[in-house]
């Protein structure tokens, strides 16, 4: 036994985090990087002059106010399932994904309330940006929205429940991720434009 | 270049009984490391010898620029014109891709992507990668990558021609250049696949390397290949998403018409419609990319360098702990340092001032390796393998390349040499040249691990002498060129009387270029006569300390039959005083080797006795209870 025993020693496993969530987190800074670099864009840009002025599309507020609303019944079913409450688990997710649908429909309608004022994609650098901006973050979105679908039929599967919580979890991280992020776009353009 | 893809499949006839996998879910949609580091390996190899024969082409018209390129009239077809001249704008082509290929899919994909995919899990002690189908589709993604960039080089517009770094406006008007039209887009395309497979390999490399370390594998354990590999990775998940903004912008002046790029443009007496846009934010965004992507494509080598060196002084790395601490050094430094690229650009001289001063603080981590690697091979046991020679090889580029960095961070001194044959020499020196003599040093000490075969060594020899004389004669005149002020990327120099001066050096760099391209094809040979008919390998033949010496000659995919091996000490035990070998395994403990350890690890040893001692009392209560 002695000789089994000599190969435990000053051994120890090296700390881990689940590898998929990991790679979740670093696919997370990626899109952090293209963003930074966009907007890090912007201002250099602006920076130059000749930048045309205009209002921000009103109803950006509304839209910020359904992102940080799918985040609460986001995380409410999160907790639910912690919980093992299928119901407000199923609800909360279905409520999650219909309001990260209205958020691409109000996006959607920011891009007309543009056309309205006459600033055009195609035009001056200051409107394309926006353009940019929203769209870039509506595919992540898109992204986003097909993950919670996913995790939306498995729970109407019963597969989430509180043994079982990394897609869940995965899920909830991406999502205030990409609301986190359309708060920051919003922020930046409120006091960059 | 078609025996470089058939190959991998002649060798599957001759295992495929041996395992369980099909076909193709071994060798062509596979996921397991090993084989898709050596698909990237392949296609690495068969992307260097087009790049390098892109640059032969261009080498001709330069040293040679009344000759007739009649010859090559089967191949080129049209861009030979009626005179027997090389078309101008196919040079510029030419120039492109050979930057493009090189940088990208020879030095990045070809050297990270192999060596990261093959090494890491065997030498951290992991079964395979995090994801094995995200690897995977690293590998499909950047196949398909290679596989538009390829069908671009046959188009009737030709490839792109704008640089490698496709600078706007150049690049965003079809008008500009034939190149600019279907070959930018298919560059553009090609990128972005390139991107996306880069980003899913960085992703799996770093959730790897952090999360699925073996037993005892502790971060001051880890092999200096494996720092390398983590933090180029870093490098790469942080520049590459901003080369994609830069490209999407890109891609919306060209193809939608905005104007982040494009102002107050006239084309034939004609304004474009275009206004508001700034090329230098192009530039901005991609050097952003472009000097991180330097040490993409350098951090490698240097790792596999440190390894090498080690194993073959029989000596322990130098300063460990410094050349990590120099490697997160230029990892952070790689950074904040991309507008000493742009010091012509018109940007403000006091800003110039800040990045030249970034800049020079590169050398310090710089130095710092150079330093190690010369003290760690000072008195040491030399082994002049041929992966040794190119590791050595390697240090001279990084000295001699990296002192003429000195000048260019300058940037007063950079007007005078700014895009002239001079960077060309610099960067080809401790960039290219460096990272190349990386990649072949990898390549012929990992090779009996890849092949469980040898590769002839005096093959290897003679392709070493004569590529590291080769690389120096072709860039070493090139300095002088350079500070006579010879621009790059220039078709003729012949309208311009300075310029006929140099008219011999040119002849003769083209014929040392010539010859050493010719001399890579006795590596290609020995690559793949040894696969087949090379002698076969012991288990460890450069009696190496890492884990990836104690697997089966032939690993299946999971790597270990039995339990992974614990990891008990640093890789770097070699020659160690006392010790009844010169090298003493990583998988060896420390109460195995009494008659080596230091003072400090036989306190380590007294300390692991006792607690041995409590377990075993532990375990001796736990089983009277039964």
């Amino acid at each position: 036994m002695e000789k089994e025993l000599k190969y435990v020693d000053m051994v120890e496993q090296p700390i881990s985090m689940h590898p998929k969530k990991f790679a979740l987190w670093l696919f997370m800074v990626s899109v952090v990087m293209v963003f930074a670099g966009l907007t890090s864009a912007y201002i250099v840009r602006q920076a130059e002059g000749n930048w045309l002025e205009y209002d921000l599309p009103e109803i950006f507020w509304i839209t910020s106010g359904i992102a940080l609303l799918s985040s609460c019944t986001l995380h409410w079913a999160y907790f639910s399932a912690k919980k093992d409450n299928f119901l407000n688990l199923k609800i909360g997710m279905g409520l999650t994904v219909l309001l990260g649908i209205a958020f691409l429909i109000g996006q959607w309608y920011s891009w007309v309330a543009m056309v309205d004022r006459e600033v055009f994609f195609v035009g001056n650098p200051a409107g394309s940006f926006l353009y940019v901006f929203t769209g870039l973050h509506a595919a992540h979105l898109i992204s986003g929205v097909i993950f919670l679908i996913i995790v939306l039929i498995s729970t109407l599967r019963l597969q989430v429940h509180s043994k079982a919580m990394d897609v869940m979890e995965m899920a909830a991280t991406y999502w205030h991720f990409l609301g986190g992020l359309w708060l920051y776009l919003f922020m930046f353009l409120l006091l960059n434009h | 270049m078609a025996t470089a893809t058939v190959a991998p499949h002649d060798e599957a006839a001759h295992e495929h009984h041996e395992h369980h996998d099909n076909f193709i879910t071994k060798y062509i949609f596979t996921q397991d490391h090993k084989m898709i580091g050596k698909q990237f390996l392949i296609t690495g190899m068969f992307w260097a010898i087009i790049g390098g024969f892109l640059s032969i082409l261009f080498r001709f018209q330069l040293g040679f620029p009344e000759m007739s390129m009649e010859f090559l009239r089967p191949l080129l077809g049209g861009w030979i014109d009626e005179s027997g001249a090389l078309d101008p704008n196919f040079y510029l082509a030419l120039v492109t891709m050979h930057g493009t290929i090189m940088v990208f899919f020879v030095l990045t994909a070809g050297l990270s992507g192999t060596f990261s995919n093959y090494l890491i899990p065997l030498q951290i002690g992991a079964r395979d990668m995090a994801s094995g189908f995200m690897n995977m589709l690293s590998y499909w993604f950047f196949f398909l990558s290679g596989v538009i960039m390829f069908i671009s080089l046959f188009i009737k517009t030709g490839p792109a021609s704008g640089g490698w770094v496709v600078y706007p406006p150049l690049s965003a008007l079809e008008q500009a250049i034939p190149g600019s039209g279907l070959g930018m887009t298919l560059w553009l395309i090609s990128m972005t696949f390139f991107i996306v497979s880069s980003l899913l390999g960085g992703i799996n490399y770093i959730t790897t390397v952090i999360n699925l370390r073996t037993k005892g594998m502790s971060f001051s354990r880890l092999p200096l290949t494996i720092w390398a590999f983590f933090l180029t990775a870093v490098i790469g998940l942080l520049s590459f998403p901003v080369l994609f903004a830069a490209a999407l912008l890109l891609v919306f002046d060209r193809s939608f018409g905005t104007s982040f790029y494009l102002s107050d443009i006239y084309i034939g007496g004609e304004a474009l419609p275009n206004t508001g846009g700034s090329p230098v934010l192009y530039q901005h965004l991609f050097w952003f990319l472009g000097h991180p992507e330097v040490y993409i494509v350098l951090l490698p080598a240097l790792g596999i360098t440190s390894e090498v060196i080690a194993t073959n002084s029989r000596k322990p790395i130098f300063g460990y702990k410094a050349m990590i601490i120099s490697m997160l050094g230029i990892t952070i430094l790689s950074f904040i340092v991309w507008a000493h690229h742009m010091f012509v650009s018109g940007m403000n001289p006091f800003l110039g001032s800040i990045f030249m001063f970034l800049t020079l603080i590169i050398a310090v981590p710089s130095a710092v390796k150079v330093f190690n690697y010369l003290t760690t091979l000072w008195r040491g046991n030399l082994i002049f393998t041929p992966a040794m020679l190119f590791s050595i090889g390697l240090v001279s580029f990084f000295i001699s390349g990296g002192l003429t960095g000195i000048f260019l961070g300058n940037s007063a001194i950079d007007i005078q040499l700014h895009d002239t044959y001079f960077v060309v020499a610099h960067f080809h020196l401790v960039m290219g040249s460096a990272s190349f003599f990386g990649l072949m040093a990898g390549v012929y000490h990992w090779f009996p691990k890849m092949f469980g075969r040898m590769m002839d060594a005096k093959l290897g020899y003679i392709h070493f002498w004569l590529t590291f004389t080769g690389v120096y004669l072709v860039f070493f005149p090139m300095h002088y060129i350079g500070i006579a002020g010879f621009p790059r990327r220039y078709y003729s120099w012949t309208n311009f009387n300075f310029a006929d001066m140099y008219t011999d050096l040119n002849m003769f760099v083209s014929v040392a270029a010539i010859i050493t391209f010719a001399a890579q094809f006795i590596f290609i040979f020995n690559f793949f006569y040894s696969m087949y008919r090379g002698r076969k390998a012991t288990l460890n033949p450069w009696r190496s300390n890492t884990l990836e010496w104690t697997t089966p000659l032939y690993p299946e995919h999971g790597n270990w039959p039995g339990e992974i091996p614990t990891v008990y000490r640093w890789p770097y035990d070699y020659s160690k005083p006392g010790a009844a070998e010169d090298f003493i395994p990583q998988t060896v403990p420390l109460s195995a080797t009494p008659e080596s350890n230091l003072p400090h690890e036989q306190e380590m040893v007294a300390l692991e006795m006792e607690i041995m001692k409590d377990e075993s009392e532990v375990l001796v209560a736990n089983e009277s209870k039964h």
